[in-house]
């Protein structure tokens, strides 16, 4: 693998394949010495134009023990705050080695924009652009949801036959974009709910069902319904009428926790909004994957970079 | 290069004859076979399309203020290799062109330059703050004779401050050039709001907030009784805004612009900032209808909206890069490409929606002229056979941000003439200084 961009060119085999290795990373962080020597010598930078303390630290555990060397670039307070470039950025940590680097950006784009640009050598990985893509949390959320239904018996296989309902503000979500494709590439099936001020108009050719209500579909049984964050400041451009009434018509609250389906799993990529998309006792639940995703990010950030950095390079 | 005069043998005209064509002090003095070509530089213009002067609506020239990207020295430079001889100058210079003394500036710079001759378009409000009219009564009055206003850039939003502007104008039959773009549609819009921007994750800028505009601006055109000019239209429901107010007779004119009739929005999936631009790229359906638009008439003219920008307003990630792309040095090759080629025009129509349509909405009296004997000798000759891979040295201006370079494209501009001097031979730019004699001489003789 180069770069990974978007979840859009993974073909089912090698989103597969990626899962596997996530598992044999899974594998040895529940040894005593948690800490691999694959990546020794590499530099992996952490190239962070957003504040994302979950997701930098993420990346930082995985590069970490797999031996690589970090850097932590964040905006603030650097050069670009000052003005400097993405350019000149991007030429600045190639000289000084950068074999990969995990951008998080604003501007959605801006990693395919350093991939294509011939600014850096680097591999790079796409840890969130704009409203773009997040490709390594839809790998941690299939690779949670595939070990949640397989166990240990994960090895090899997809996601055949699974309902996804992913729940909120479709229209914003790197989460959802990323998720629909990764999803569909194994079979999944994906229900984007939402209020229709928040659900995309033009899903042409989209491996994705609309639904506007929650209720309608949470009773058709979904295998796993993912709650997304409402970002404050939906709150005040008239995207819905006020966070009660959000929270009445798409929130996880307990009456349709109750309601779930005995095997459904409740997901949420965080951080999140108690008792406005999720209530605490959703969030809190058994069915609640919340916490395996933090530790199964790691594992699949740690495959995304051995894939990235050991072995050939195809160009 | 003294000699001013000139014989372009056996060029073809729009119409599709053949003739000589006779220049001489700035003037078209003889078209016909066997012209005398005596004390003459004859040109062989054989197989050659021959089309009047071009005339461009719509250029962005940046001086003053934005010299980094464009001078009017550069601009016209890049009009005289794409063969326009007289080009409209947007106001949104720094300082903005909302005075009689800027648009005077603005013209003698033009003067300066010699490459094109430069009408300057006024501010419809001061500062381009959407606020309150500028002095258009002064603009018009001026040595620049100004009579299109344009707040091009930003759409002139307030109802109540349209209607004003296109009633003030009536005064001195002027023109509202509007940028249609409904601002609060479009707060923070990156490109066609469509599956594309969807998939991308960029904001969408919706067909609906260019039409919603339109249909008001010429129904207060018809309740006022003015004249409205519609910049840059880039949708199919735009177009049929266009057709019913025609039909009604109000007085409404439009333009569309090369990248508009020949480019999509699926480009931005490269995220390639060249692509970005305002109206932005739409869908193929838009794209059709532009195009029968254009060829039915509904769409009076082409217009390039030549936006230069440097590079790293380009070289940076696509939602901080600027909106715009050059377009003089191409144009001519993308309607020949996008409209000739598809046989939904001839060259008379191309000299139509290219040259006399633009001169008569801008009313610039003796631009735009057809080929005859006793029009200024605004002339391009063109050859429609050749075709190209589009490159950086295809550009004549000071900015690089061409959504062609790379792109196959037919034809290619061998000679233009502005008022008589050649600005262009054998496809070679010719150089400043003897492009201003040659203009001094005109002036002097005439």
């Amino acid at each position: 693998m180069r770069h990974l961009l978007s979840t859009r060119d993974l073909s089912r085999d090698a989103a597969i394949h990626i899962l596997d290795v996530a598992e044999d990373m899974a594998d040895t962080q529940t040894r005593e010495v948690r800490k691999l020597p694959t990546l020794r010598g590499k530099t992996v930078v952490n190239l962070f134009f957003e504040d994302s303390t979950r997701t930098r630290i993420s990346f930082e555990a995985a590069a970490k023990r797999l031996s690589a060397d970090v850097i932590n670039f964040s905006a603030k307070g650097s050069s670009v705050s000052k003005g400097e470039s993405l350019k000149d950025t991007a030429q600045t940590l190639e000289e000084m080695g950068a074999d990969a680097v995990v951008i998080r950006h604003g501007a959605s784009g801006a990693p395919h924009t350093l991939a294509a640009s011939g600014w850096i050598d680097a591999g790079i990985v796409n840890a969130g652009d704009g409203t773009h893509e997040h490709p390594t949390q839809a790998l941690l959320d299939a690779f949670t949801i595939r070990r949640c239904l397989h166990g240990s018996a994960s090895r090899g296989r997809a996601l055949d036959g699974v309902t996804v309902a992913i729940v909120g503000d479709i229209l914003h979500s790197r989460v959802a974009r990323s998720n629909v494709w990764l999803l569909s590439a194994l079979g999944a099936r994906t229900v984007f709910v939402g209020p229709p001020t928040l659900v995309p108009n033009h899903l042409e050719g989209w491996p994705a069902e609309v639904s506007f209500d929650l209720d309608a579909t949470l009773a058709t049984g979904p295998d796993v319904v993912m709650m997304l964050r409402i970002q404050s400041e939906r709150m005040n451009d008239a995207f819905f009428p006020n966070p009660r009434e959000y929270s009445r018509r798409w929130g996880l609250d307990d009456e349709r926790l109750a309601r779930l389906g005995p095997d459904t799993i409740v997901m949420h990529p965080g951080p999140m909004n108690r008792g406005l998309e999720i209530s605490s006792r959703a969030a809190d639940s058994p069915r609640s994957t919340v916490r395996e995703q933090v530790a199964n990010g790691v594992s699949a950030r740690m495959a995304v970079l051995y894939l990235l950095l050991s072995g050939e390079r195809e160009d | 290069m003294s000699n001013s005069s000139f014989l372009l043998s056996g060029a073809t005209l729009p119409d599709g004859s053949t003739a000589d064509i006779a220049i001489a002090d700035g003037f078209v003095v003889g078209v016909g076979d066997g012209l005398d070509s005596v004390d003459a530089i004859v040109i062989d213009a054989a197989g050659l399309q021959a089309l009047p002067g071009l005339v461009d609506l719509h250029t962005h020239l940046r001086e003053p203020g934005y010299e980094d990207s464009e001078t009017v020295l550069t601009g016209t430079r890049a009009a005289a290799a794409g063969g326009f001889t007289t080009v409209f100058a947007m106001a949104n210079t720094s300082p903005v062109a909302d005075t009689a003394g800027l648009v005077e500036q603005e013209l003698a710079l033009g003067e300066a330059s010699g490459y094109a001759t430069v009408q300057p378009i006024g501010a419809v409000t001061t500062g381009l703050a959407g606020e309150r009219l500028a002095e258009l009564g002064a603009m018009a009055s001026s040595r620049a004779r100004v009579r299109l206003f344009s707040d091009d850039g930003f759409c002139v939003s307030d109802p109540l401050l349209m209607r004003r502007a296109l009633e003030y104008v009536k005064a001195f039959d002027g023109a509202i050039a509007q940028h249609a773009q409904e601002p609060r549609l479009t707060v923070g819009a990156q490109m066609n709001e469509g599956e594309v921007s969807t998939r991308l994750g960029l904001a969408g800028w919706p067909a609906v907030a260019e039409e919603a505009i339109i249909a008001r601006d010429v129904l207060l055109t018809e309740h006022v009784g003015s004249r409205l000019h519609v910049c840059h239209v880039s949708t199919a429901g735009s177009v049929e805004i266009i057709r019913w107010a025609k039909a009604r007779g109000i007085a409404v004119t439009a333009e569309v612009t090369p990248h508009h009739l020949l480019l999509t929005d699926d480009l931005a999936e490269s995220y390639d900032a060249r692509f970005k631009v305002n109206p932005p790229l739409r869908s193929a359906e838009d794209v059709a209808a532009v195009r029968e638009g254009l060829a039915d008439g509904t769409i009076d003219i082409v217009a390039t909206d030549h936006a230069p920008h440097p590079d790293q307003h380009k070289d940076c990630a696509w939602p901080e890069a600027a909106n715009g792309m050059v377009g003089l040095e191409s144009a001519l090759s993308v309607v020949h490409s996008a409209m000739v080629e598809t046989g939904l025009l001839d060259w008379a129509d191309v000299a139509r929606v290219l040259s006399s349509a633009p001169a008569r909405i801008g009313r610039l009296d003796g631009v735009g002229a057809p080929i005859t004997v006793g029009s200024r000798a605004d002339v391009v000759l063109y050859d429609t056979t050749a075709s190209r891979t589009f490159d950086v040295d295809d550009l004549a201006g000071k900015s690089a941000n061409s959504p062609y370079v790379g792109r196959q494209l037919p034809g290619r501009v061998v000679a233009t003439f502005h008022r008589g001097v050649p600005t262009v031979l054998d496809g070679a730019l010719r150089p400043h200084d003897e492009v201003l004699a040659g203009q001094r001489a005109v002036v002097g003789r005439g």
